[in-house]
């Protein structure tokens, strides 16, 4: 099973308040919240701490793109792995991803995820997000009932643009481009990186996984019991459709807080959790469901889309009766999986098994978790959980995991040594 | 209140439906938000003295293919295909909220298509100074008040009929609001102020009082497009005690503003 460190970076100053003064943590999420200097210090212990899980021993660190957003500091997540480019070496970069649909043209993507992938030594793996209403349809404007259409022929593009050898013209419905032909080219070129997608639970995702040979990812803020149902329909879809139920087709989202004991995990992860499922989910239902966003066969299938379950969650009529802003519901909801390192293997091996699912991206850091907790959290997990759950699939092969140069043949990158004391 | 004769017409392979009732010169009218989930009363008034022709634009009640059409010329040139093949080519044309942009859109490119316009709370334009509300962020119960003054008329025009698919319904409704956001995301400017001056069919702007999407504000501005332009004469009206969506508020009132301006 391959363990993977993915940060949202939350803005982990957000006062007590939130909730009452303020309608949203998302879209229209008020600038006087927003301390820049604050923010130089979140960048830097973020960025401390996913280099700290590379340092450790995780398969991967992740990181994504959010817009206009209290609890994803991160509108370009390419920035950010670049730079871990150069802080890692063995560790592959999840970036989970670019939502093409935004990017004018999409070949910006081919052309950055390329430059992070040379910069790496091939160590990329590159998500292609639709994006949330938020994000896409809100906070950058674009019309939810041509996002797909767009992002399908973005899909396209991109792929091209890192496939074909020569120059080409490319002539779609909504982008035309005489001279496609980018520099730098990934190493990753047998095709292509690999590429995971995150979705909601639709059958028309599902498939097009499937047919593209992608990895499937259910990036859901609510743990392994509501993620549970999800994960069968893809499983079912797949034995549908002729495919093996490699565990490593598909990628799952777990929040985790590991301590000595279950007493003292409550003690440490109740306010950083409490945190992220009271503020950094409190989304306007407003924002949640812009007309033509949900397709209408995933309308007919009464599927509800993660946000809109966050956003209803958020709204007065249903808070009261989902309750799951407090740590014993969080707990039992299995939003949160908290404990001694063996309640949490046990845990983990059940998640693994029980959704089939074998690239587990964890949330280590959640809400307003600090720097010291977060480490705590990280090197527990790495050193007692990790070493009893890795052998777990091993008798599957990872065909979706990137292909580095070998390590003999990368550049070695020197060690960073401050020239002066960093400014405070 | 009779119901209509329903026949459908061809928009780009897909059939969009078209509602006639009444006798005497043609009157097209172009729905706003929502579409035409059913007959109206303003409609019936229209229907006295006038052969009322309503057609659906694609994606709204009654009718599909909103997917097929990606820019605004491909919805222009939709709703030209739709007056022509439903007979109103050169009759009288009602159009309302996101029916009135391309109504004056007509009027503007194909002069020779309309003979006089109404335009009720028209979009097409936005004013940065006096923003108009967001019609696809808004809260579930906030949006019946911003649809009409009487937020009741609004939940009358949505909800289910007797009989109908309880699963299917809601999906039409949704779709009504993708076809207009297709058109009119994110803000509803089309840039057709760039094209009001070349109306020259005479115009009466009807605008409720209490419209709550687009400010009233706007109608001098349509007002002064229009009137500024090659030929264009036009008229303001405000209706009292009306909404966004005037023609359920205030259906005789607003019925009787049209009527006079036509004649």
């Amino acid at each position: 099973m391959k363990l993977m460190w993915f940060h949202l970076m939350p803005y982990t100053e957000l006062p007590a308040d939130f909730n009452q003064k303020h309608p949203s943590v998302w879209v229209d999420i008020h600038s006087s919240l927003f301390d820049p200097r604050r923010a130089h210090h979140m960048y830097n212990d973020f960025m401390d701490e996913l280099e700290y899980a590379a340092e450790l021993g995780y398969d991967a660190v992740c990181v994504n793109e959010h817009h206009s957003n209290g609890y994803g500091l991160m509108p370009s997540p390419n920035l950010i792995a670049a730079s871990l480019a150069r802080r890692t070496t063995d560790t592959a970069l999840c970036v989970m991803g670019n939502s093409l649909a935004l990017y004018n043209p999409p070949t910006r993507v081919a052309e950055e995820f390329a430059m992070i992938d040379c910069i790496s030594g091939g160590r990329l793996i590159a998500g292609f997000p639709v994006g949330s209403p938020m994000d896409t349809c809100y906070a950058y404007g674009q019309n939810p009932s041509l996002l797909r259409e767009r992002y399908l022929e973005a899909h396209d593009l991109v792929k091209k643009a890192w496939t074909e050898k020569d120059t080409f013209a490319f002539n779609g419905r909504f982008n035309q481009q005489r001279y496609v032909n980018i520099w730098p080219r990934p190493i990753q070129n047998e095709p292509h990186p690999p590429i995971w997608i995150p979705g909601g639970g639709s059958v028309e995702t599902w498939r097009w996984c499937a047919e593209m040979d992608y990895v499937y990812c259910y990036l859901s803020y609510y743990g392994y019991k509501a993620g549970l149902a999800t994960m069968q329909g893809f499983w079912n879809e797949m034995e549908k459709l002729g495919k093996d139920r490699n565990p490593y087709r598909a990628g799952f989202l777990q929040f985790v807080g590991v301590a000595e004991s279950r007493q003292q995990a409550l003690d440490l992860y109740t306010e950083p959790a409490e945190y992220f499922y009271g503020r950094c989910l409190h989304i306007d239902p407003r924002f949640a469901t812009p007309p033509g966003y949900v397709t209408e066969a995933t309308q007919r299938s009464g599927i509800q889309g993660m946000m809109q379950k966050a956003a209803n969650v958020a709204s007065p009529a249903t808070k009261a009766a989902l309750k799951a802003t407090n740590m014993k519901d969080i707990v039992d909801g299995g939003y949160v999986l908290i404990g001694s390192p063996d309640d949490v293997v046990e845990q983990i091996r059940h998640v693994g098994t029980s959704l089939n699912v074998g690239h587990l991206m964890l949330l280590l850091q959640y809400g307003n978790m600090s720097k010291d907790t977060t480490k705590y959290n990280t090197r527990l997990f790495a050193e007692k959980v990790m070493p009893k759950v890795k052998d777990l699939f091993g008798d599957w092969e990872d065909k979706w995991w990137p292909k580095p140069m070998a390590r003999s043949q990368r550049a070695a990158v020197p060690a960073f040594r401050p020239q002066t004391v960093a400014a405070e | 209140m009779s119901a209509p004769v329903t026949t459908t017409v061809d928009v780009n392979g897909h059939a969009c439906r078209v509602w006639t009732k009444g006798q005497g010169p043609k009157l097209g009218f172009l729905a706003g938000l929502g579409g035409l989930p059913r007959w109206l009363p303003f409609l019936d008034r229209l229907a006295e003295t006038h052969q009322v022709i309503v057609p659906s634009l694609p994606g709204y009640p009654g009718a599909t293919g909103h997917t097929e059409l990606d820019s605004h010329l491909d919805w222009v040139l939709a709703v030209r295909q739709l007056i022509d093949k439903a007979g109103l080519a050169g009759a009288d044309l009602v159009g309302a909220s996101v029916g009135g942009a391309f109504a004056a859109e007509m009027a503007a490119i194909f002069p020779g298509h309309v003979r006089r316009l109404a335009l009720i709370g028209p979009f097409g334009l936005f004013d940065g100074a006096e923003p108009a509300a967001d019609p696809w962020a808004q809260r579930k119960e906030a949006v019946p008040g911003l649809m009409c003054a009487d937020g009741e008329k609004w939940t009358e025009l949505m909800a289910p009929p007797e009989g109908v698919n309880s699963l299917e319904w809601p999906i039409e409704m949704t779709r009504a609001a993708e076809a207009a956001a297709r058109a009119f995301w994110p803000l509803g400017n089309t840039g057709l102020e760039k094209r009001l001056g070349l109306i020259a069919a005479p115009t009466l702007i009807l605008w409720g009082e209490r419209d709550a999407v687009l400010p009233p504000s706007y109608a001098r501005k349509f007002a002064a497009g229009i009137s500024g332009g090659i030929n264009g004469k036009s008229r303001v009206e405000i209706v009292a005690g009306a909404g966004h969506l005037a023609y359920l508020d205030r259906p005789d009132a607003v019925a009787g503003a049209v009527l006079g301006h036509f004649g």
